[in-house]
Order: C-alpha cells, then structure tokens, then sequence
C-alpha cells in the first residue's frame, strides 16, 4: 500500500499536499480508490465556494458506488482538476498525481491535526482488524 | 461462517476481492470489473456460479407437479433438453423465486435456482409435493458446481478443450441443453452474449476453469456479472422482483401461461390483481450515475405517484448510467424523466430493454 511520506491524510481517506503558494491540493488515496474499484464519475465542488471542515463536497463514484468526499480541513476552493472530470479511471491509474481540488486553507491549525502517514497507516491497520 | 464453492482456492490464487454474497464467500473482481465486463462482451469470459443450486426432481408425478407449482407452462417443454424460464409464486401472485427448469426426461426434470432464495426454495417445494406429488424425489445436487462461459467467442473456446463436445453441441440453439459425458451443457447465461453455462462435478470444476483459463477466458466476477445482467435487461432477484411482486410489475408477463387451462399457484390473484406498475429502461441524459432505489418523477407522478430506480448503475458498453425501473402504467417509452440523485433533479430517457444484446447498443 503506497502511502506517501510528505503528504498529510485525513480519517476519511483523502490526501492533502501543502503547496509552496500556500494552497492545499486534495484527492483520495491508493487505499480509497481500491475500495471503490473502477472510476466512472467524479463530482467537483465549484471554484469559489467555502467548505466548512469535513464538509462533504465532492462525489466519486465507482462502477460499484458512490462514496461522498469531505473537506478535510476548511477553505475556498481555488482549483479543481477538470482532468479527472473527463477521465475519472485517472483516479485509479495513479491516485497521488490524479488530485481532486485545491483550497485556501482558512485555518492552518486544521492542517497540524491532520494524520501524517504513519498515523494513516495505523489507521488503515486499525480498519482492517 | 461464509459457505464456499469448490473454487474458493482458485478465485483466491487468482488475487480476487472476495465478497460476503449471500452468505457465500464469491469473487466481486479480479483486479478491475470494466476489464471483465468488456471481455464478455468482446470475447469470452467466465464465471463461478456453483453457489446457484441445482434441484432434481425425480419422479413419474414430476411434470404434473411443474404444471401447478411455476408460473410458466411446462407442457412448453416438449423436447429433452428444453430450458424454461419460469416465476414461481406465493398464493398471492408475488415471486418466489425465478428459475430455469431443464426437462431431461419425462421422469427427470432439473430446476436451477438461485443462491439467496435456495433454502427458501428447497422448503416451499417440499411443501407443495406433500400435496401435489407425495411420490416424487427431490434432489439438491450440492455435489455440482456451474461454470458458465460467455462471450462471442465462448462456444468456440470450450470447443477447445472439450473437442469431442463440439458435435453435441454445435446445433444447440438458444435455451437448449445436452448431457455430454460428465458435463451438462446448457446454451444459457444471464449476459445477453451468446455461450454455454455448464454443470460438472465439483471435483472437476477447478481442473475445467483452469484448462478455460489456458485458452484465453477471462476469469469474471459479481461485478461484471451484475452490470453485463443489467445491460441484457435481465432481472435480479431481491432488486427487480421479490415476493411482494407479481411477474406484471417485474416486466415478466411474458413467462406466465394465463391461456391454458392449467391451475397454477398463484394464478387467481394474478387474475384478480390490478397492475398498476411495469418495469422500463431508463438512461441517464445527465451526468452522473443512477443507483438503486433513488425516486423518478414522471408526468404521471401527480396522480399515481412517483417510479423507483430497481436496479441502477454505470454501463460499460454505453459509456454512460443505465437503470431498469419501476413506474407507473402509462409512462411511454420516450417520455423523458427526472431522477432524484442527492437532492438534485437529473434528465433520464425511457427505453425499451435490453440495452445490448450480442454486443450491440440497443438504445
């Protein structure tokens, strides 16, 4: 299970990369997507809204279910990946480059609580039991 | 504790995400369902469907019997070999259980039920012979396990590695079976592509799948085997039809006999019910992905109410979501829909099922 080092993760299986502008980029991770299976459709939030903290905001859905995304931490989304819009098995092929949406972070502290990966990795052992 | 087929070792060496399905431990996938679904539909595939059970019935009493426990006229079944689908009801006119009834001989006719309802069934029939047919025998072949082979190319693959078959089986058209050696070989599937489901011996059902393998069939799961069903316009027991409705609302008029004279369970409620439902095909206009059970508005919905999605989900060959419905009479083909998907409207077409048939788009 590839669980990246620098990036940070949140309980409900998204990733979350702080950029040098500032930003925070979000998608699901390899764990996610594997539960899920085959990609077919991925709803984004629009640029500009305000999520509050694991505020559900995004959908994606598998060829087996839909399964909500939250925000996990709080912000104005700045950008989301049209890419993956259009070809939703991106997610699938590689989770980690296959972002969702970027936001500007409103409370940095949010960041801090998040998991790093060896806590997401606990977590994942812990899910598994 | 899950019950297994006798191919658990193998759908596991083969690194298949394993289900709870039923109450019996199957492959969902075995890597990526859109693979399976598009090699069925381009070539061949295959799936274990051992936990569906095979039921002899034995017995002199065995015809007069079929005639009053299942919906579909027996008497249809003229030449052994001869595969039936048929409803069987409750008194009320709702689904036990679908089936296939295979007439091998005027003594020997094999019902092949599903894997959900078959304790269920095994009870309900036992019932009914006390009455109907005290003498005859009943048979649950646990001892069998069902492969069935799908695709264009199925039949020519188990040619393959099965050659002496060939002549037996050449000539069987659709819905037709043949007892070859220790294989039964029925040109039957729940794909909407031609192949073969065939019975063997569990103890030989790992050695065929692996010999299936070598020639190039892909190993194909649940998943696959649910979105390439839906496609086909077939239903699903426990999504499209249960017991509380009758094969009219389930889009199954076409298997029950009111014509002849026959008295069959259920078929005096059928006779006195009103339908007020019928099962259609939608596809999604919108983006997004139809799922079961989400609400549809119709022009009709004011007065009779609002339809429901029975079975939804992504079509591979469309490229697009595609559903079979429950909706009230008089929502015409045509007719464009709404779909409630997280509180959002989405446009949804009525169409004729199947979808696709022999890998070509329907709709």
């Amino acid at each position: 299970m590839s669980i990246p080092a620098e990036l940070k993760y949140a309980k409900s299986h998204e990733w979350i990369r702080l950029e040098a502008d500032g930003t925070a980029t979000i998608g699901i991770t390899q764990h996610a997507q594997e539960l899920l299976g085959d990609m077919v459709f991925v709803e984004l939030p629009e640029v500009g809204r305000s999520l509050a903290l694991e505020e559900d905001c995004a959908v994606v859905e598998s060829v087996k279910a839909a399964s909500d995304i939250y925000a996990p931490i709080s912000g104005e989304v700045v950008a989301v990946n049209e890419e993956v819009e259009s070809s939703p098995e991106k997610v699938n092929e590689d989770c980690y480059s296959a972002w969702l949406f970027k936001l500007k972070p409103a409370n940095t502290a949010e960041i801090d609580a998040l998991l790093d990966a060896s806590g997401y990795e606990e977590l994942l052992a812990s899910e598994a039991d | 504790m899950l019950k297994t087929t006798a191919l658990n070792a193998t759908h596991r060496a083969l690194q298949a995400k394993m289900v709870d399905f039923g109450g019996w431990d199957m492959p969902l996938h075995y890597g990526s369902q859109l693979d399976e679904h598009h090699a069925v539909r381009r070539d061949a595939g295959m799936f274990d469907v051992s936990h569906m059970l095979s039921v002899d019935l034995h017995g002199e009493q065995a015809r007069q019997f079929l005639r009053t426990l299942v919906a579909n006229n027996i008497d249809k079944s003229t030449v052994p070999g001869k595969a039936l689908y048929t409803c069987m009801l409750n008194p009320t006119g709702g689904i036990i259980d679908d089936l296939i009834i295979y007439f091998l001989s005027e003594s020997w006719f094999r019902l092949v039920v599903n894997a959900g309802t078959a304790d269920k069934d095994l009870d309900w029939i036992a019932q009914q012979s006390k009455q109907y047919a005290p003498e005859l025998t009943i048979t649950p072949r646990r001892d069998l396990a069902m492969i069935a082979v799908q695709g264009p190319n199925a039949r020519a693959k188990v040619w393959q590695i099965i050659p002496d078959c060939k002549a037996d089986t050449e000539e069987l058209k659709p819905f037709q079976s043949v007892t070859h050696g220790d294989y039964f070989i029925a040109r039957t599937g729940y794909t909407g592509e031609d192949g073969f489901e065939i019975t063997l011996p569990a103890d030989q059902a790992v050695d065929f799948w692996q010999k299936l393998h070598a020639v190039g069939v892909v190993p194909a799961g649940l998943g696959a085997r649910d979105t390439l069903r839906l496609e086909a316009g077939m239903n699903l027991y426990g999504q499209d039809m249960d017991e509380t409705i009758n094969p009219f609302e389930a889009g199954l008029g076409w298997t029950v006999d009111l014509k002849s004279e026959r008295d069959f369970i259920g078929k005096s409620a059928l006779l006195a019910k009103t339908v007020n439902q019928q099962l259609v095909g939608l596809v999604l206009l919108d983006k997004g992905v139809l799922r079961n059970h989400q609400k549809i508005i119709t022009q009709q919905t004011e007065n009779a109410g609002e339809g429901e999605i029975t079975s939804g989900g992504f079509s591979p060959t469309l490229n697009q979501s595609i559903a079979l419905a429950r909706v009230p009479l008089g929502v015409a083909v045509g007719e464009q829909v709404y779909v409630e998907v997280r509180n959002k409207q989405l446009a949804a077409k009525i169409v004729k099922y199947p979808f696709v048939r022999n890998g070509k788009v329907l709709v």
